[in-house]
């Protein structure tokens, strides 16, 4: 009862409408829909090994994102209740990331949200060319060496990142999001 | 504590509502009925529908301000809409009653001579949305009430006099990319509208509802299933995610009882990896208004390649070829040519092609069916790069066209000089992700000194009247009036313009707070003349702009936010 509590409050707080409350309670009961949290594994979210969990050396060097999402190890549920749950791992040479980026970092890899701060879109695209992560709608481009900063086009903030640290070679969420998942919906 | 939650609940509830329909309580409004008869021949003074008429000429008679008197044209209020993104929607005026959208699917209901907000509908959209086309292009009216199709890909009746909702309906499942960006076409109690999502993998259609109800009557898709006629114009199963979506409204002849509407590129976007003629993409389709029957097609181009939507629906013109009035379709394409098709019961007929700016892809035309051939080399495929003129933005993108009958002249909005690369790469169907299978950008033409050209063409000789040229791209829609004017924005620049339709001399200009890019309106309310035109950049205009930059080496800001503006004559 204290949860939904907070959960009207925080809706209040937040000027959410019906829908968003909704939203809010059911990220409170499905643990399929809650955000990432720390202790969480990681899965991945497509292809043959969709499901799989997500080492260290699983994350290609200097390379495209790898798409994915956080698994609750105690329940075995996977976070993809949501599209707003995609986590994007890339891994690069530690030294190559800002300071602040490396703090956050486990083993070079980097843990950023998957929907850009525009309009919401999956950032799916990769400049090969130079190294950012590229939303396939409106083509902006955010720097994952430098806490996803935004490098062009029309997002207004940096994509929210989320600190890693690796047990065993095996990637462990840190916390949570370090912002909430939010977009221009309504401009 | 249960209490307190109650009324914590009811809060909420109470807010929600609030902002939705609050500005619509109170008295209640006179408002005259949207009849066929009224919406087959408007009033002068009104502008009900899309492009004024089911014709789709974006012109109006009014003829108060004219080419003696535009230069004095200055505003008489302005309404912010407190959103960004791109404002693409026409003021459709009837008696008074002003409607815009906005991005978000929102309505605004303004007194038209006022400015005076009569009521404001916000739909609440899904928390999980993705938006590639954050925009709407207006509302239809029928009866007493407003119609609008959303981002969400619901379709809503409001009533106009209060925005109240009277019904919804979800037209298609937005969790799989489909949206709509397009005005309602009513005709008949029957409102039509079409799908967007052809990046998304979807399977595009049309689809009627009764506009009393909201039940759907009837849904033709632009991809034929299995046993019907043109589905062996596709390999496999690509038809399940084929695309051609619809994203501008249809026109209308009432003597056939034919919708005609333009549709998208197939998808992925590289035609090898759906091979086949793939119809009925980037094509005209006529459909019964009753039946939803698909009577009659043509196909622009065949598997396309290029990105190259022909979104638009062709404006009804006669045309004189060979001393005889041909009933035509009137197309400028995305693909650089004027196409000028007739129009009949049960077919659509080639009559010519004209290209209106660079186009370097077509080798040849056929003379009898309008076929082209493409050259190789510049048909990009998987894994195989090529560079093409126009851009996969087009010659002419979704601003339509206007068609004045007094000049005889038609407005085209296009763009010369620029030019794509593209490659294909491996795309994975994933639902509700992207499917476009494609790398690319874009390149100037060598030499090019401007971008943006209002071309006027003479339908009956085929020959271009005149050009103003402009310096960046054009991304305006065109209004054209029995002043003998023509209006249009589009520029990065943020003016509004007036011409001269007979020589395209410029007349008037008005700097704006963005970038215009909304369909221009005319209307007159208490013999007063009014054209109004909302000012707000973004979606395509924006990215058209940036793709520019990156291949001049330019920076464009353009500043954001929507702001409906209202012009007449001083008193």
């Amino acid at each position: 009862m204290e949860d939904r509590r907070t959960v009207l409050k925080s809706a209040l707080a937040l000027g959410l409408g019906v829908r968003g409350l909704n939203v809010l309670q059911a990220q409170v009961d499905d643990p399929r829909k809650a955000r990432p949290q720390e202790g969480d594994r990681f899965v991945f979210a497509f292809g043959p090994r969709q499901g799989e969990t997500v080492r260290v050396d699983d994350v290609p060097l200097a390379s495209e994102q790898l798409i994915c999402y956080a698994m609750d190890p105690s329940s075995g549920a996977v976070r993809d209740g949501s599209r707003l749950n995609q986590v994007l791992l890339l891994r690069f040479e530690p030294d190559s990331l800002t300071p602040e980026t490396r703090e956050a970092s486990a083993d070079g890899v980097v843990a950023y949200s998957g929907i850009c701060t525009h309009t919401g879109c999956d950032i799916e695209d990769w400049s090969d060319e130079a190294e950012f992560l590229v939303c396939s709608c409106h083509d902006s481009e955010f720097d994952p060496r430098d806490g996803a900063e935004v490098i062009s086009g029309p997002a207004p903030r940096r994509l929210p990142s989320l600190p890693l640290r690796s047990e065993d070679g095996v990637l462990v969420a840190a916390g949570g999001f370090s912002a909430t998942i939010r977009f221009e919906k309504e401009f | 504590m249960v209490d307190r939650q109650a009324v914590l609940r009811r809060t909420v509830t109470l807010l929600v509502v609030c902002a939705v329909v609050a500005p619509a309580m109170g008295q209640e409004r006179p408002y005259r009925a949207v009849t066929q008869e009224r919406l087959l021949a408007p009033e002068p003074e009104n502008w009900l529908m899309y492009r004024r008429t089911y014709d789709g000429w974006g012109y109006s008679p009014l003829d108060r301000i004219d080419t003696s008197n535009v230069a004095s044209l200055a505003p008489v209020w302005t309404f912010s809409t407190s959103i960004n993104e791109g404002h693409q929607a026409p003021p459709i005026v009837n008696d008074g009653a002003l409607f815009i959208t906005t991005p978000g699917s929102r309505v605004l209901a303004l007194d038209a001579r006022t400015g005076e907000l009569l009521w404001r509908f916000v739909p609440e959209l899904p928390e999980d949305l993705q938006q590639m086309h954050p925009t709407n292009r207006g509302v239809a009216l029928w009866g007493d009430r407003v119609y609008v199709a959303t981002v969400d890909a619901r379709l809503f009746a409001l009533d106009a006099r209060t925005g109240r909702v009277a019904w919804e309906t979800a037209v298609e499942n937005y969790a799989r990319g489909y949206y709509m960006t397009l005005a309602p076409l009513a005709v008949e109690g029957k409102v039509m509208v079409g799908v967007s999502g052809g990046e998304w993998g979807i399977r595009g259609f049309v689809a009627a509802y009764d506009a009393d109800s909201g039940d759907e009557l009837w849904k033709t898709y632009t991809i034929p299933g299995p046993g019907e006629p043109g589905h062996d114009s596709w390999s496999g199963d690509t038809w399940r995610t084929g695309g051609v979506p619809v994203w501008v409204t249809g026109t209308y002849d009432p003597e056939l009882r034919l919708s005609y509407w333009g549709t998208g590129n197939g998808g992925p976007w590289m035609g090898d990896a759906r091979p086949g003629d793939n119809l009925y993409a980037t094509s005209v389709l006529a459909l019964d208004v009753d039946t939803g029957e698909l009577k009659a097609h043509h196909q622009y181009h065949w598997n396309d390649s290029w990105d190259w939507d022909e979104v638009d629906p062709p404006l009804l013109i006669d045309v004189e070829r060979g001393g005889s009035t041909r009933k035509a379709l009137v197309h400028p394409g995305r693909n650089a040519y004027l196409w000028v098709l007739e129009r009949s019961a049960d077919s659509i007929d080639f009559l010519d092609a004209t290209r209106f700016v660079y186009q370097d892809v077509f080798t040849s035309i056929d003379p009898d069916t309008g076929r082209p051939e493409y050259d190789p080399a510049k048909t990009p495929g998987t894994g195989e790069r090529a560079v093409f003129c126009p851009s996969w933005s087009g010659a002419k993108n979704w601003p339509p066209a206007a068609w004045n009958p007094d000049t005889r002249l038609l407005y085209i909005p296009a763009n010369e000089n620029t030019c794509s690369y593209l490659e294909g790469v491996e795309a994975e169907y994933r639902p509700g992700r992207t499917f476009m299978g494609m790398e690319g950008g874009f390149v100037s033409r060598e030499g090019a000194d401007h971008y943006g050209e209002l071309q006027a063409w003479n339908l009956d000789t085929r020959e271009k009247v005149w050009t103003v040229e402009f310096e960046r791209k054009l991304w305006g829609p065109v209004l054209t009036t029995g002043g003998g004017l023509v209006f249009v924005g589009g520029t990065s620049d943020r003016y509004f313009r007036a011409f001269d339709a007979a020589t395209g001399e410029l007349l008037w200009r008005q700097r704006t707070n963005s970038g215009v890019t909304g369909v221009p309106t005319a209307f007159e309310v208490d013999g007063v003349q009014y054209i109004a035109v909302q000012s707000g950049w973004g979606v395509d205009a924006q990215r058209g702009t940036n793709h520019l930059d990156g291949a001049i080496g330019t920076r464009t800001y353009v500043p954001q936010g929507g702001v409906l503006w209202v012009f007449a004559l001083p008193d």
